[in-house]
């Protein structure tokens, strides 16, 4: 079995972006790409959940899942909403090869319990060894700047989790707003997420929230390594993920 | 705890006693008694059916329930009745023009694990542990890890006396990762192992429920980078009830032990002890500990009298367990 690769953003942030264009426009078209964009918004006990409607439609227009959580839960909800998404993706994928097999317009609900279960198998299966992406987005405007050790372990959590697999990881990790861009690499394409601590102590936490830049940046740098990349990549534009050979 | 927060409230979470319906495949006709619980993936409900009481679990979406349902299918074939509930249907309920999946399976009546131990005496841990990996071996043999492992989703039935596991989310095949997991009894989230479903997964989990059972509240991880299994060793040695056992708890939570069996005798092997080098009194005493003062942070010296009970009922105990060692 060939294995194709699931390419996922996830970008974790606690407001309103207020720079560049509109992050939900910017997802939609990275959705059209191929990438998925997962948003977790994150509060401090005591704050309220304004501005937590931008994270949703993000998250909506980027055909990934989101969720707002207090900072306490952040590590179970980050490996949690990552795989949600890689299930909902590959259900889509299986499905359109169901459609494929059937010949019709069939859903899941038409299929019996039964067959439902096969199904799973399947997403089951292609879950466990499917290679993935996953580009990282953390705020780092002033107002998260309480919540960053939890994002820090958040992340090294989300490697752990995601490294029990069976199939291959990679992660890069940017911050936004940077020191004098919109953005700022942290760590390029690498298979695990260690010792970030230095990374985040380095910090300036500024005022403006790019959001929109951000997640710009985060498909130019998949584009720069899809390119260089696999010799499959672009075959399927319209999936998210590169034809499985199952 | 945390799972809730990736529940929406539907339709089918809050149906009414007495409401009924007919599966939309097999027909079987359904009436719901009460509601037993909200999970991660559904809602549970005592029913009745032609065949007697029955528990439901209906999904909020259409394939929430397909790798539980996978499960139990896979484990009722293999004729492995007690590992979890019996599966008796799959089919989805129409309401107001959606489809919401659920499957019927047999009800389990009894008390969940902590409530049990705490109404009963911590002098049933044990014991409990001891049936429990019994289970897990089993489980471990057909190649599966149970996984989400923790005293809400285990429940006392009986008597005779027996735990039973219920809610295969987070039941996962040998070498996959897990599916579904609590931080408390996760290796991972102290530090101690990745997520791959090994037998060392679930035992870690086992260890955590014994020391539980002496600290009501699941306590946190101390901050980062911390030395998280001297602290957690440090609660075992403090809590009088699980210090014999602090051998057994480490090397559960360092992953020394390669299967079940080995864990379930060396704690078979430490209740005898406690039963046999102490004194004499064979007869059993009203509950010695009573719901909560289990032991954290005693005095030195526990009471004579506290002592003699306790003897009492494990020489008792281990009789039962010797023949509840002849069942399983
Ligand atoms: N077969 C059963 N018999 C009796 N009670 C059950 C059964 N299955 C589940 N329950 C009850 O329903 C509640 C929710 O179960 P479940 O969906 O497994 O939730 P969770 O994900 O919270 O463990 C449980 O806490 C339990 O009390």
């Amino acid at each position: 079995m060939t294995r194709g690769k699931l390419r996922q953003v996830l970008l974790i942030t606690d407001g309103c972006s207020n720079r560049g264009e509109d992050p939900a426009a910017v997802a939609s078209f990275l959705k059209e790409k191929g990438i998925v964009v997962n948003v977790i918004g994150v509060l401090d006990h005591g704050e309220r959940e304004h501005g937590m409607r931008e994270v949703k439609e993000i998250a909506l227009c980027g055909g990934g899942v989101s969720q707002v959580v207090y900072t306490s839960q952040l590590s179970q909800t980050v490996q949690m909403v990552t795989r949600q998404a890689m299930t909902q993706t590959l259900h889509g994928v299986v499905q359109q090869e169901l459609r494929g097999i059937l010949g019709e317009e069939k859903e899941m609900e038409d299929l019996s319990p039964e067959k439902r279960g096969e199904v799973m198998e399947v997403v089951d299966e292609l879950g466990e060894t499917v290679g993935l992406e996953v580009f990282i987005l953390v705020d780092t405007s002033a107002s998260m700047k309480t919540k960053l050790p939890m994002v820090e372990e958040a992340l090294t959590d989300l490697s752990v989790s995601l490294n029990s697999r069976q199939g291959e990881n990679e992660f890069a990790l940017f911050l936004f707003p940077g020191k004098r861009k919109d953005v700022e690499k942290v760590l390029d394409w690498s298979p695990k997420i260690e010792q970030l601590s230095t990374a985040f102590q380095r910090l300036t936490t500024g005022g403006v929230t790019p959001t929109g830049p951000a997640l710009k940046e985060a498909l130019h740098h998949f584009e720069k390594r899809m390119k260089k990349g696999s010799l499959i990549a672009d075959a399927e534009d319209d999936f998210p993920i590169e034809k499985p050979g199952f | 705890m945390q799972k809730t927060t990736f529940q929406s409230k539907s339709r089918v979470s809050n149906l009414s006693p007495g409401t009924t319906f007919t599966g939309k495949w097999n027909r079987n006709p359904y009436q719901i008694i009460k509601k037993l619980g909200n999970g991660a993936n559904g809602t549970v409900y005592l029913v009745a059916t032609r065949l007697g009481e029955r528990a439901i679990k209906i999904g909020e979406n259409k394939m929430s329930l397909t790798s539980e349902v996978n499960v139990l299918k896979h484990f009722s074939s293999l004729g492995q009745h007690t590992l979890c509930p019996v599966l008796l249907d799959v089919d989805d309920l129409e309401i107001a023009g959606e489809t919401y999946p659920f499957f019927c399976m047999e009800y389990l009546h009894g008390d969940s694990l902590l409530s049990f131990t705490r109404k009963k005496g911590q002098e049933w841990v044990p014991i409990l542990l001891v049936q429990l990996l019994g289970d897990l071996d089993r489980f471990h043999q057909a190649g599966w890890v149970f996984g989400d492992l923790k005293p809400d989703n285990i429940i006392v039935t009986g008597p005779p006396m027996r735990v039973r596991l219920f809610d295969v989310g987070g039941t996962t095949k040998m070498g996959r990762s897990i599916k579904e997991y609590t931080e408390f009894y996760d290796r991972g989230y102290w530090g101690l192992g990745d997520r791959k479903a090994d037998v060392g997964y679930d035992l870690f989990a086992v260890a955590m429920m014994f020391i539980e059972t002496v600290y009501p509240h699941r306590f946190q991880k101390a901050s980062q980078k911390k030395q998280h299994l001297d602290d957690l060793m440090e609660k075992v040695t403090s809590a009088s009830s699980l210090r014999p056992y602090k051998k057994v708890i480490y090397r559960a939570l360092t992953g020394k032990y390669s299967d079940a069996q080995w864990m379930k005798k060396e704690i078979m092997t430490v209740i005898e002890k406690g039963s046999t080098s102490q004194a004499v009194s064979s007869k059993r005493r009203s509950r010695p500990v009573s719901g909560r003062s289990n032991g954290i942070k005693e005095k030195k010296k526990p009471s004579y009298r506290t002592e003699l009970a306790l003897t009492g009922s494990f020489l008792f105990l281990s009789s039962i367990l010797y023949l509840v060692g002849q069942i399983i």
